[in-house]
């Protein structure tokens, strides 16, 4: 495949005005190491902005920074650590789970939304990013939002770029907001909760005036244990608080003391706690070198544990949880079951992105949850006033 | 009065027909639901951007998602623009109509539909008012974290088209991050539910691009929020300083000593005698500038944050600092601050500015605004959220001389342009309107305008929804 890495925009303008003049597709990614994403894209030549990369600017008291596109993620967090800052919404590197290499990029982030276990309070990467550039499939260069928090002049066009997975345009450069890093942490574990009982349990955290930063139930077994395969011998409910040493621990007796009505409860140390929200972030139970099919599935939180439970009556899975029961990693033994799993959905509200399967399942199964007539008829308009000439990853989203 | 900024012609053959339309509409609206007359439209002319006025066709407020459906798809089918309408406090115009429109407004929309605190979520109609969401879960421990100044009386509705924010966006962000769904109107009628209880919808981010999209994507029937467990105490502070200058480079080193409170508020002198007047709040009379801090969780959290801020502010030479005493002088602390526009209000006309800036130029625009408004011989009121470096200089004028309302426009718009010239942009909060559209191509190029229109255009190809707002008249490429 003929790979273009431009240096400049403009050079990344040149290159999809010349394809949209043949209506030749492109597939956009920044290092295509969430390539798990999307329906396979039937393209000869790949736009890529990991050539695109550096940081603009970075001013920590306004808690505000500018990188070209395909700035490593790395550099970034690295950056940010050295003034005790982070990325709020904690994304996933999704080599291990999707068995991809190389460096993933801060708008590669963007385009796929990716935001972890503390986006039930800092929100998803869309709510930390104020302003992009990118190229439409026009090969204009276009200017959304801004630098500053608050922005509401015109049209919200950052939030449609962010998720929208290289079908809109090649994002450029990203601005975002960060957050101050947490001086410490903390997990409170709950042991031996049954599905029910961890949503009741977490539900009833998340009430608490303690501010929880994390809240996922990993079950007994396989989908519980860590990179290396164990099973997890004992379910368990986790609860994560950061803050100051001495906020974390008054929340902390106050959390324990709520949760021991529930069960067993117990405290992790900050390392341990660092490891578990990392296992949880990169979905590390599931990283198994595999192709099995592997589904990310986002409902109401009180709603996971009842739609895996109805899973369960007729497919075979292994299921843990995140954002307080709302965001279940599932995967599935053999085929997809698409069918069954969107059938269920229908009644329970939510949807399902397929991450992970064989080419042949891959080639069967949007990947993306498919839309009603109305949205999907919108969806295809917005597509078409970005890319009239359909060459951004043609197919990716359906 | 004698307008500077332009609505866009009436269709004259919208307003030949305007009997007959009138007679179509009251064949599918209940009779309560629609008005007509004179007297009865007169409410509706304007909304909080008081200087602009335009008398609409008809006002119809419908009582469903599906009335307000037969409502558009009649409209769009007859080339009738529709303008829909909250509560009617837009400061930058969004509600106003034009001579050939029929107004949607959602006064009788004002169900709570369901509220869900396992999930922690509230689905209401969109005539409900933000207060209201609040209310209806306090008991419980919950509530809706934006809370514009008006939030008393603007609807859900009104704040999702607005994306509007308040006072304690600063840790718990603006509309379009406590929103989960919306159930939308479309410009010809069609239905559409975006989102849900979940925390991400599927596919585009249509709930982004409708937040904030100003009543020109479609009509937006119903809302899910999400609620937020109440902290376990809140406090607010009073910080005064010797001069804007200080307040402001305080209020950056707290944002970069990596506190972030609930709020911080800043208030000039002019501002803070006002308010003090008002209210009875307890502001101190003898400093130039006053912050009110909110910090919030236990009482021993609570403490710590304070010292680490009253430290910092002593660095920048605070002169007053204040913690209020009881719950009672809480309230009056924050009433002072959420009645600065209406008793701004009471000493003179005003305009509201919403410009939005990076906190690092905050001081700078604050002395600039000064300048700029007394080149005009005007006086300025600075009262705004200054830990996201969302301004509000309100430029004190009087209505009745025409020459001074100009003058006020012309030192507003210089405002904004320096706002967008330093890095800011035009509107926080409040959104563009009428009031800011010909500034537009000030903060954005060509492009990055086309691209907008094409995104409208998808949503409403023939500029049926609220036509004479946002987007500069010239260059749209429709008729």
């Amino acid at each position: 495949m003929k790979t273009f890495a431009p240096r400049t925009e403009e050079e990344a303008s040149a290159v999809i005005a010349a394809h949209a003049a043949r209506r030749e597709p492109l597939v956009i990614c920044g290092n295509g190491t969430r390539s798990g994403y999307g329906n396979p894209v039937a393209a000869e030549a790949r736009l890529q902005s990991s050539e695109l990369a550096g940081i603009v600017a970075y001013t920590p008291h306004e808690m505000v920074m500018t990188a070209r596109a395909g700035t490593p993620v790395a550099l970034v967090e690295e950056v940010l650590a050295a003034k005790n800052q982070m990325l709020a919404f904690e994304p996933a590197d999704h080599r291990a789970l999707m068995g991809t290499i190389g460096e993933p990029t801060i708008g590669g982030v963007f385009a796929a939304n990716v935001s972890g276990p503390r986006r039930i309070v800092a929100g998803a990467a869309r709510d930390s990013l104020l302003g992009a550039r990118f190229v439409n499939g026009k090969g204009q260069i276009v200017r959304a939002g801004g630098r500053v928090m608050k922005n509401v002049t015109g049209l919200d066009v950052t939030k449609l770029v962010a998720g929208s997975h290289g079908t809109l345009g090649l994002l450029t450069e990203v601005t975002f907001r960060v957050l101050p890093r947490p001086v410490t942490e903390t997990t409170v574990l709950i042991c031996g909760l049954e599905g029910p009982a961890a949503t009741s349990a977490m539900a009833e955290a998340m009430a608490l005036s303690v501010e929880v930063s994390g809240a996922a139930h990993l079950p007994l077994g396989r989908a519980g244990g860590g990179c290396n395969g164990e099973a997890n011998p004992v379910a368990t409910t986790a609860l994560r608080l950061e803050g100051t040493a001495s906020s974390v621990e008054e929340r902390a007796v106050k959390l324990l003391r709520a949760m021991s009505a529930f069960g067993p409860a117990e405290r992790l140390d900050p390392d341990r706690s660092v490891t578990l929200w990392r296992t949880v972030r990169d979905i590390s139970p599931f990283c198994d070198g595999s192709t099995r099919a592997l589904w990310r599935v986002s409902v109401a939180p009180n709603s996971g544990h009842r739609l895996v439970a109805a899973l369960r009556e007729t497919v075979n899975v292994d299921a843990f949880y995140d954002w307080q029961g709302g965001l279940i990693w599932l995967r599935t033994e053999g085929d997809p079951h698409a069918d069954v799993l969107r059938g269920h959905l229908k009644a329970f509200g939510g949807h399902a992105t397929l991450l992970r399967a064989s080419a042949e399942a891959r080639r069967a199964v949007p990947s993306f949850e498919p839309s009603s007539d109305g949205v999907s008829m919108l969806s295809r308009k917005i597509k078409e006033s970005f890319d009239p000439a359909g060459i951004l990853n043609p197919g990716k989203m359906g | 009065m004698d307008s500077e900024i332009v609505f866009l012609e009436p269709r004259p053959a919208v307003l030949a027909r305007r009997r007959e339309i009138v007679a179509d509409l009251a064949s599918f609206l209940p009779e309560d639901a629609l008005i007509t007359d004179e007297r009865g439209l007169k409410p509706f002319e304007t909304d909080a951007f008081v200087s602009y006025r335009r008398m609409p066709l008809a006002v119809a407020l419908p009582e469903t998602t599906e009335q307000v459906a037969e409502v558009l798809r009649y409209c769009s089918a007859n080339g009738i623009p529709v303008v829909p309408r909250g509560a009617g406090t837009s400061l930058c115009g969004g509600a106003i109509p034009q001579e050939d429109a029929v107004v949607i407004g959602l006064s009788k929309m004002v169900r709570v539909l369901d509220v869900d605190l396992v999930n922690r979520t509230a689905t209401v109609q969109a005539g409900v008012t933000n207060l209201c969401i609040s209310e209806a879960v306090s008991g419980e421990g919950f509530f809706y974290a934006p809370d514009p100044s008006s939030q008393l009386a603007c609807t859900i509705g009104g704040n999702i088209g607005m994306n509007s924010g308040g006072a304690h966006c600063l840790k718990y962000g603006v509309t379009t991050n406590n929103l989960l769904g919306v159930k939308m109107v479309l410009f010809d009628g069609t239905i559409i539910d975006v989102g849900g209880k979940a925390l991400d919808p599927a596919g585009y981010d249509l709930l982004g691009i409708i937040c904030g999209s100003e009543g020109q994507l479609g009509i937006v029937t119903e809302a899910t929020v999400r609620l937020i467990a109440k902290a376990e105490g809140a406090r607010p502070v009073l910080f005064g300083f010797s001069s804007s200058e200080a307040a402001g480079a305080c209020v950056a080193d707290v944002i970069g000593a990596g506190i972030i409170p609930v709020a911080m508020e800043f208030m000039d002198r002019q501002a803070i005698e006002i308010c003090e007047a008002f209210a009875q709040a307890g502001y101190p009379l003898d400093v130039e500038a006053l912050l009110i801090v909110e910090v919030e969780g236990s009482a021993t959290e609570m403490s710590a944050i304070l010292a680490a801020i009253v430290d910092i502010a002593r660095r920048h030479d605070v002169k007053v600092v204040r913690e209020c005493q009881s719950a009672r002088q809480a309230a009056l602390i924050w009433k002072g601050r959420k009645s600065a526009f209406g008793a701004t209000g009471r000493v003179a006309d005003y305009i509201c500015m919403d410009g939005t800036v990076p906190l690092s130029e905050l001081s700078n625009v604050l002395r600039r605004t000064g300048e700029i408004v007394a080149s005009y011989g005007l006086r300025v009121a600075n009262v705004f959220h200054a830990g996201d470096g969302n301004m509000h200089p309100l430029i004190l004028f009087n209505a009745n001389d025409p020459v001074e309302a100009a003058k006020a426009e012309a030192a507003g718009n210089d405002i904004l342009k320096l706002c967008v010239d330093v890095g800011g942009c035009l509107t926080g909060e409040h959104g563009v309107g009428i009031e800011k559209r010909d500034l537009m191509r000030h903060q954005y190029g060509e492009s990055d305008l086309e691209q907008m229109m094409a995104v409208r255009a998808a949503f409403d190809p023939d500029w049926i929804l609220n036509p004479s707002k946002v987007f500069p008249l010239d260059g749209r490429g429709v008729a």
